[in-house]
C-alpha cells in the first residue's frame, strides 16, 4: 500500500477585491510515494511544495483532486494520528518551554502522562535540546526552534512524516544531525516526505523526488532516472598528448582544455568511441573516462532558467 | 474531549502568563478599593455605593479581559502560524474553537473569583462585620460571569474572520447595543413608521441582550433576585453562546490558513 497517493490535486487562490481572478498554486498534481521511501519535493520558490504539504495536512482545502495517506482519505482525522508534520519556518507558543510544548503536543494525541514524560525526554535528547528543555521558546534561536519543530513532528512516533524545509535555519552540524535523523527514520521503516532548497541534501537523502515548478510537476522518479536525461557527455582525460593529437581531438570536441601536462575534453556519448580511436591511433595515453552526471542544480538551471532557480545552498 | 481540555488548559496557561492580565486585575481591585472611599463620603449609602461600583468594576474589567484576549484567540494563532502544528494533528477545528472558548472561560472564572473576593473584602470593611456572602450578590456576580462568557463567544466569533481591532470594536459595539436592547426596542415602538418598528423589534431579538444580566442596581438596593431569572439567564446565555460558537466553528471550518 502506498504511503501517499495524490491524484489531480489542484489549488486555486482567488485574487483581487471581487475575488474573480484565480491564481493556480498547484495544478493537477498526481504522484505516489511508497511506504519506507524518503521522498523529496524540490522546486523553486512558488513551485507548490508548501501548498502540497499544507493541503495534505488539511490546513488549506483543495479546489479539485484527492489524496490518500496510508490508505485513508487525507481528510480522515484518524489518519493524522499516524502522521508527523514540521511546517516551514515553524513558530511556536512563546510562553511555553520546549518541554511544555512537546508535552502539549503529546496531550493532543491522547498520550498518558507517563508516556509523554518518557517520549518528551527521548525527543529532547534526539534533537539536542536537553539543556534548553526548560527555557521559554521565545528565547530560542531559529535553529533551536527548528529542532523543537522536528521533535514535535515525531511526538507520536509517526509512520509518515512530512517535513517542510527541515534544514532551514540550521547550522552545518544541525543539518548533518537532521540528515542522520531522516536516515534513521528510513531505517526504522518510516516514510519521510520533505521539501527542500538544499539540493545536495536531496541528492544524498532521497530515494525519489518530484520536481515542481509554478504548481506543475516537471519530473518524478529516482534522481538517477531524472538526471539520466541529462547525462549526455563524458569527461576524457588524456596523458602524453602530442600536438597532432591535440589538433585531432579539437576537431572532434569543442571543449578541449590543457590541465598541466594532461588534456581534458568533454565528449558527447555518440562521439566517445571516435575520440578513443583517435587517442589510440595518435599514441596518446588514456587516463580516465568519466560520465558527466548532471546535478540537480544543472537540472534546475536547464529546465527553468536562472531566474527561477531555487536558492542554491551548498549543504554540508 | 481530552483534546478540547488540552487546548483549554493551554489557553488558560497563556492568559495566566500574560502580564496584561495582572495589570487589569490589580487595576480592578484598586477601583473596588476606591469604592470604600466613595462609600465613606456617602453617609448612609456606603453599602449601595460599594456594591454598585464594585460589581461595575468586575463587569468592565472582566469585559476588557474577555475582549482583549478573546479577539486574539483565533486571529493570533493564524497570524503567528502556531495553528499549523495544532491542526496537522488529529484535532478537529470545532475542537479548537471549543478549547479556546473553554480556556478563556476558565481564565474569566478565576479572574471573576479574584475580583469578587476583593469586592467582598471591600464590602465587609464598609459593613464592619464579616458574614456569609449575600446570595443576591452571588447571583449578580454569576450573571456578570455569564455576560462575560457571552462577550467571549462574540469576540471569538469575530476573531475567526476579522482583524483584532475590528473584532474588538464589533464586540464592544454589540455589548453596548445589547445593554441598550430594551431602549432600542422602545425607540422603534415610539416611531410610527412600520419598518423602523420592525427593525427595532428585529434588533431586539437578534442582538445579545446584555441588559438581562445586569441586576447590579437592583441587588444594591436590596431587591431579591427572582429564582426563575437564574435559569432563564442561564438558558439564554447557553443558547446564545451555543449558536455563536456553532457559527464560529462553521466559518473556521471553511477557512484556508494563509
Amino acid at each position: 500500500m502506498p504511503a501517499i497517493e495524490i491524484a489531480d490535486l489542484t489549488k486555486d487562490y482567488p485574487l483581487g477585491f471581487w475575488r474573480q481572478r484565480r491564481h493556480r498554486a498547484l495544478d493537477r498534481l498526481t504522484l505516489t510515494v511508497e511506504a519506507g521511501e524518503v521522498f523529496g519535493l524540490l522546486g523553486p520558490n512558488g513551485a507548490g511544495k508548501t501548498t502540497t504539504l499544507k493541503l495534505l495536512m488539511r490546513l488549506i482545502y483543495p479546489t479539485a483532486g484527492t489524496a490518500h495517506l496510508l490508505g485513508r482519505p487525507f481528510t480522515d482525522i484518524d489518519v493524522h494520528r499516524r502522521l508527523g508534520y514540521l511546517p516551514e519556518a515553524p513558530y511556536f507558543y512563546q510562553y511555553l518551554t520546549a518541554r511544555e510544548f512537546l508535552d502539549y503536543c503529546g496531550q493532543l494525541f491522547g498520550q498518558s502522562k507517563a508516556d509523554r514524560r518518557r517520549r518528551v525526554g527521548e525527543l529532547l535528547e534526539q534533537v539536542g535540546l536537553v539543556e534548553a528543555a526548560d527555557v521559554a521558546l521565545r528565547f530560542f534561536s531559529r535553529g533551536m526552534l527548528q529542532r523543537a519543530g522536528i521533535a514535535q513532528a515525531l511526538i507520536n512516533d509517526p509512520e509518515l512524516i512530512f517535513l517542510d524545509e527541515p534544514m532551514l535555519g540550521l547550522d552545518p552540524i544541525g543539518r548533518r544531525e537532521v540528515r542522520d535523523l531522516i536516515l534513521r527514520l528510513r531505517a526504522a521503516g518510516k516514510t519521510v516526505c520533505f521539501s527542500t532548497h538544499v539540493l545536495p541534501d536531496a541528492e544524498s537523502l532521497c530515494d525519489r523526488v518530484a520536481i515542481l515548478n509554478r504548481g506543475g510537476l516537471h519530473g518524478l522518479g529516482s534522481l538517477g532516472e531524472i538526471l539520466a536525461i541529462q547525462v549526455k557527455a563524458n569527461e576524457v582525460l588524456v596523458g602524453q598528448a602530442s600536438p597532432v593529437l591535440v589538433e585531432a581531438l579539437r576537431r572532434l570536441s569543442d571543449n578541449v582544455r590543457l590541465i598541466g601536462d594532461k588534456l581534458s575534453l568533454t565528449v558527447p556519448d555518440e562521439q566517445l568511441y571516435a575520440v578513443l580511436d583517435c587517442i589510440r591511433a595518435q599514441g596518446g595515453r588514456l587516463l580516465a573516462v568519466n560520465p558527466v552526471r548532471a546535478s540537480l542544480e544543472d537540472y534546475f538551471y536547464e529546465k527553468f532558467g536562472t531566474e527561477k532557480v531555487p536558492e542554491l545552498t551548498g549543504g554540508v | 474531549m481530552p483534546r478540547v481540555a488540552a487546548i483549554a488548559l493551554n489557553t488558560f496557561r497563556e492568559a495566566v502568563r500574560d502580564r496584561v492580565l495582572y495589570n487589569l486585575i490589580v487595576f480592578a481591585l484598586l477601583l473596588i478599593g476606591t469604592a470604600i472611599l466613595f462609600g465613606q463620603i456617602s453617609i448612609g449609602v456606603e453599602r449601595l455605593i460599594v456594591i454598585n461600583l464594585g460589581l461595575t468594576a468586575v463587569t468592565f474589567f472582566g469585559l476588557a479581559i474577555a475582549i482583549f484576549i478573546g479577539i486574539g484567540l483565533v486571529y493570533k494563532e493564524m497570524d503567528q502560524r502556531t495553528l499549523y502544528v495544532l491542526l496537522a494533528k488529529p484535532v478537529r477545528r470545532v475542537e479548537f474553537i471549543l478549547g479556546k472558548f473553554c480556556g478563556l472561560g476558565l481564565t474569566l472564572l478565576v479572574n471573576t473569583a479574584l475580583m469578587a473576593a476583593g469586592f467582598f473584602l471591600a464590602l465587609y470593611y464598609v459593613q464592619g462585620k464579616v458574614s456569609l456572602p449575600d446570595p443576591n450578590l452571588l447571583a449578580a456576580l454569576y450573571f456578570v460571569f455569564l455576560a462575560l462568557l457571552l462577550a467571549t463567544a462574540l469576540a471569538l466569533f469575530f476573531s475567526c474572520f476579522s482583524s483584532p481591532v475590528l473584532s474588538a470594536a464589533l464586540t464592544f459595539a454589540l455589548f453596548i447595543g445589547g445593554s441598550l436592547a430594551d431602549d432600542l426596542r422602545e425607540l422603534g415602538r415610539m416611531v410610527e413608521v412600520p419598518w423602523v418598528k420592525a427593525v427595532g423589534e428585529g434588533v431586539y431579538y437578534v442582538i445579545p441582550n446584555f441588559r438581562n444580566f445586569n441586576i447590579i442596581s437592583s441587588v444594591a438596593q436590596g431587591h431579591p433576585v427572582p429564582p426563575a431569572l437564574l435559569w432563564q439567564n442561564t438558558a439564554y446565555a447557553a443558547l446564545y453562546i451555543g449558536l455563536v460558537l456553532a457559527a464560529s466553528a462553521l466559518i473556521f471550518q471553511n477557512r484556508n490558513l494563509k
